[in-house]
């Protein structure tokens, strides 16, 4: 019957310490000066307080009522995957769309590699496809 | 004591998210906004896993699976619109 208690109390300090990360979270993502580094804020450490915040209504329900519940577990697994594929996808969607960097920040080595070749060919290929469109 | 801890977690995604709110409406770009959204969803998957705690049911688990899926897909959504729609931006403005 203790076991029991202290595993709640377990439960619960798990679902504060998740709070309190995703209020933390959501300040880097007010606070920071560009898309990158409030990317860095929102999928890292709002994966950690989501996971902590899960765990612990996983584990009050395993033992409060004694029921081992699998949508939680599943519900888990799939942030820890997809909250890193999300993030990535759309800083990459950020930097080729031309989002500019934080005034501050150090070089940008993929600006050479990228925009010198494929991307700014296809977009002056779009612009004269639609300047013709425009004169037919 | 134990209700009250979880009624002020509860608080503090509420607070979590209406700071995410800000960001959504005033951010200066569209991947902020992208970034913000997802970020909501995942906040609102944990004040479900709260609510249910608290109500102590078991019916509102179904919802923390379903709210992933679709924050991951809108996610998904919002950066193929961002990636090929500002190209198009891009060439009207020029």
């Amino acid at each position: 019957m203790i076991a029991m208690e202290i595993l709640e109390w377990v439960a619960v300090i798990l679902v504060l310490i998740g709070s309190i990360i995703s209020v933390i979270s959501a300040f880097g993502l007010i606070k920071l000066p560009d898309v990158y580094t409030r990317s860095h804020a929102a999928t890292k450490s709002s994966t950690l307080a989501v996971m902590a915040c899960l765990l612990g209504a996983f584990i009050y329900f395993w033992s409060h009522d004694g029921y081992v519940s699998i949508r939680l577990i599943l519900g888990i697994i799939f942030v820890f995957i997809t909250a890193p594929v999300a993030g990535h996808l759309i800083c990459r969607a950020a930097y080729r769309s031309r989002v500019p960097l934080a005034r501050n920040s150090g070089q940008d080595e993929l600006k050479s590699i990228l925009f010198d070749g494929d991307i700014a060919a296809t977009t002056v290929q779009t612009i004269e496809k639609e300047k013709s469109e425009e004169n037919q | 004591m134990k209700e009250t801890i979880l009624l002020l977690a509860l608080v503090f995604f509420m607070v979590a998210i209406a700071l995410l709110l800000y960001r959504v409406i005033v951010g200066p770009s569209m991947p902020d906004r992208a970034i913000a959204l997802d970020t909501i969803g995942v906040n609102l998957i944990s004040a479900i896993a709260i609510v249910s705690i608290v109500l102590s049911t078991k019916a509102f688990l179904e919802a923390i699976l379903i709210l992933g899926i679709l924050a991951f897909i809108g996610t998904i959504a919002f950066s193929k619109y961002i990636e090929r729609g500002v190209i198009v931006d891009r060439n009207g403005d020029s």
